[in-house]
């Protein structure tokens, strides 16, 4: 491991895993942490439970399509239900720069009160820390959060089979190109909106009319690719997906083509991959389009072999190629 | 963004294989120059549904794998100047150097910032008067353009604190090399698509009239690179050699004038080293003496010498396409993305970031 920590150990790739392996859990070693779930699922009096958390520290604050503080309801309440469990109640620390605008924060926190609102999810308690300028930038946001598993469910990303279909629930990379390009880096803007919203409502139809769910992971950070490398090495199979059937906004084609860059890795915050029962598909595909935050929903693909822990894809043109783990912040081509 | 899903479309493309499978079955080594096509071509599976008897070989078109060595380490020499602000792209953040990577020195302190164009550079400079921002300034005829215009603009603006450390290189002269090169036998080039949206087609006429060898330009997406290899392909084998351009929405046969004006404007051609092919006369670009105070090294008064190479590492082998990154004993053992040894598997478009991503077969 290096000797310092650089911006692509926080990229969700591979050098994030190294870190969490080779030193968080070098130290916090248990069986609960190593199964590596979204959420830590443990039992308090026979009552099934998952706990969580994660911290918010995106620039620009303000997106299209939501802010840092919707951003860390949803990421919580999300980590909660692809868990199987109902969201029930959050924290939420703040750590705030001297000199942050008191209408921005109210912004923020009206905006974290009304998705908890949404979602069915109470913040019960909070901390705010404030630093000096230039210790912090602008606001950084943690929520951990606390849910109930539902009974007779049990989702985990070592419980992906052969046979298995991969489903995602909307397009891809729709968080990360809005950021990339409202962070006015680019030089172009375009018409892209944040995907970021609370999928618990979405999860709890999916499970509740269908059996034969065994994964439900959401592709935040690192995108599709991080996720499905993650499952495959858990579940200790082989995934192929099929670029045909990958769904992808017009703006984010053109973008990650213009920028050079490849949808699979650009994160997302309201997309969920789920890995189901073939027999079970049709009907959890059908399930979730009609659910607002899954019209666009679409089979990407397949668990064909078991070992191999690898993430296949079928191109466009008839090829296959090697899906791997991302490795360092995705940035664009020179020429 | 229109026309991306047209050059994707699968039914095009299996018709395009199939009429590729057809052409001959003469055995031949076509070369894509272009770093950017490696990638597509990974990317696409593009090697998968090739025949038989054409072979690919990736070629020298990675504009930070053929930087030399001295050049990163130089880098990070000056990263270390008070009150210097280095303004890089982000490709150029992992590469090894011998005090570690500009990654490494920014996590230590140093003020590194990744831009996505040298015209950020202005607006830097400007809110950072008490500064020095200096730009790393790599890329082929398709990113000196921007360095000639953002030096140009600096100047028309009174901007004294911007200066670039330059190592810009043109295409042609290294494929000379590489056609004299006898341990390589190349019979046909995929030729660059956004070099040649530079300089237009007729720089790579040499190859036809003087060797005896075949060019396609072409462009990035699936279609396109099936398309160029067609072509490529029949003229092989009819023996037919010239160049053509399957690149004609983005390539003209003259290139873009504005931009050939902007780089006589700024720089001289001068000799240049690449990263393990050697130094290749006429292949540089070095700012002309209307625009040398923006040269960082002349404005620091750094005596800077080339010199090359990371002990073990391959890429020279590699970026001639002598070797495949997978006959290198360092790949994938020493030399990973995250521990990369030599440049060409740093870049996104380095041959050997693209056997490491892309490749199914390799364990």
């Amino acid at each position: 491991m290096s000797d310092t920590i650089t911006l692509s150990h926080g990229s969700g790739g591979i050098q994030t895993n190294k870190l969490i392996n080779e030193l968080f859990f070098k130290y916090f070693n248990n069986p609960i942490l190593d199964m590596m779930n979204d959420a830590a699922q443990i039992d308090i009096d026979f009552k099934k439970l998952a706990f969580t958390t994660d911290s918010f520290v995106v620039n620009p604050i303000f997106f299209s399509g939501g802010n840092i503080g919707k951003l860390a309801v949803c990421g919580t309440v999300n980590d909660l239900a692809v868990s199987g469990a109902k969201p029930l109640y959050l924290t939420s620390a703040f750590i705030i720069e001297e000199g942050f605008s008191i209408k921005k924060l109210e912004d923020i926190v009206k905006s974290m009160a009304e998705e908890a609102n949404k979602a069915g999810v109470k913040i019960v308690a909070g901390d705010t820390k404030v630093v000096e300028k230039g210790n912090a930038d602008g606001i950084f946001i943690n929520t951990s959060g606390i849910g109930s598993i539902y009974e007779n469910v049990n989702i985990n990303c070592a419980n992906a089979k052969v046979g298995d279909v991969v489903i995602i629930n909307g397009t891809l990379g729709d968080h990360g190109m809005t950021i990339m390009c409202e962070r006015n880096e680019l030089g172009f803007k375009g018409n892209l909106k944040s995907d970021c919203a609370c999928l618990n409502s979405l999860v709890d139809v999916m499970l509740e009319a269908h059996e034969g769910i065994h994964v439900i992971r959401d592709a935040t950070r690192g995108g599709v690719a991080a996720v499905l490398n993650e499952i495959s090495e858990f579940s200790n199979v082989t995934i192929a997906i099929e670029e045909n059937n990958l769904p992808l906004k017009e703006e984010v084609k053109g973008a990650t083509e213009m920028l050079g860059l490849d949808p699979l890795y650009i994160a997302n915050e309201g997309k969920i991959c789920v890995f189901v029962e073939e027999a079970y598909a049709e009907n959890v595909l059908n399930s979730m389009r009609k659910h607002p935050l899954g019209s666009d929903a679409a089979i990407i693909g397949k668990v064909t072999e078991e070992l191999g822990k690898k993430v296949y894809l079928k191109t466009v043109v008839g090829g296959k190629r090697l899906v791997d783990m991302p490795s360092g912040i995705q940035l664009p081509r020179i020429c | 963004m229109k026309f991306v899903d047209e050059f994707r479309n699968n039914e095009y493309s299996k018709k395009l294989v199939e009429k590729l499978n057809n052409i001959s079955k003469e055995k031949m080594n076509i070369m894509e120059v272009c770093g950017t096509h490696t990638m597509s071509i990974f990317r696409y599976g593009i090697r998968d549904v090739l025949p038989s008897n054409v072979n690919l070989i990736s070629g020298p078109g990675c504009p930070i794998c053929v930087t030399p060595q001295s050049y990163i380490d130089m880098a990070l020499t000056l990263c270390e100047e008070e009150g210097t602000i280095i303004a890089t792209f982000g490709d150029m953040m992992k590469v090894p150097g011998k005090k570690g990577s500009l990654s490494k020195k920014k996590s230590e302190g140093a003020d590194i910032r990744i831009v996505y164009s040298p015209m950020d550079c202005l607006e830097m400079a400007k809110q950072n008067p008490w500064k020095k921002v200096v730009f790393l300034s790599v890329g082929f005829e398709t990113t000196a353009p921007m360095t000639a215009v953002t030096a140009m603009e600096a100047k028309k603006r009174n901007i004294t604190n911007l200066l670039f450390f330059t190592a810009h290189k043109i295409v042609p002269p290294v494929m000379n090399a590489l056609v004299k090169d006898k341990d390589l036998k190349i019979d046909g080039f995929l030729l660059p698509g956004h070099v040649s949206a530079i300089i237009g087609t007729k720089p790579f006429e040499f190859l036809s009239k003087d060797y005896n060898i075949s060019g396609v330009v072409t462009g990035f997406e699936p279609l396109d690179i099936l398309q160029g290899l067609i072509t490529l392909v029949s003229l092989i084998s009819k023996k037919d050699y010239k160049i053509e351009n399957e690149y004609k929405r983005i390539v003209k046969t003259d290139g873009n004038s504005n931009a050939e004006k902007y780089l006589n404007k700024a720089f001289n051609i001068v000799d240049s080293s690449w990263r393990g092919i050697g130094r290749i006369p006429k292949s540089g670009l070095e700012f002309n003496s209307e625009y040398e105070d923006f040269d960082a090294l002349k404005y620091f008064k750094i005596n800077y010498e080339e010199y090359d190479g990371s002990p073990g590492c391959k890429c020279g082998e590699i970026l001639k396409g002598k070797i495949k990154p997978t006959d290198c004993q360092l790949f994938k053992k020493l030399c990973t993305p995250e521990n990369p040894v030599g440049s060409c598997m740093v870049s996104s478009e380095g041959t050997c970031a693209a056997y490491y991503r892309y490749h199914k077969d390799i364990t």
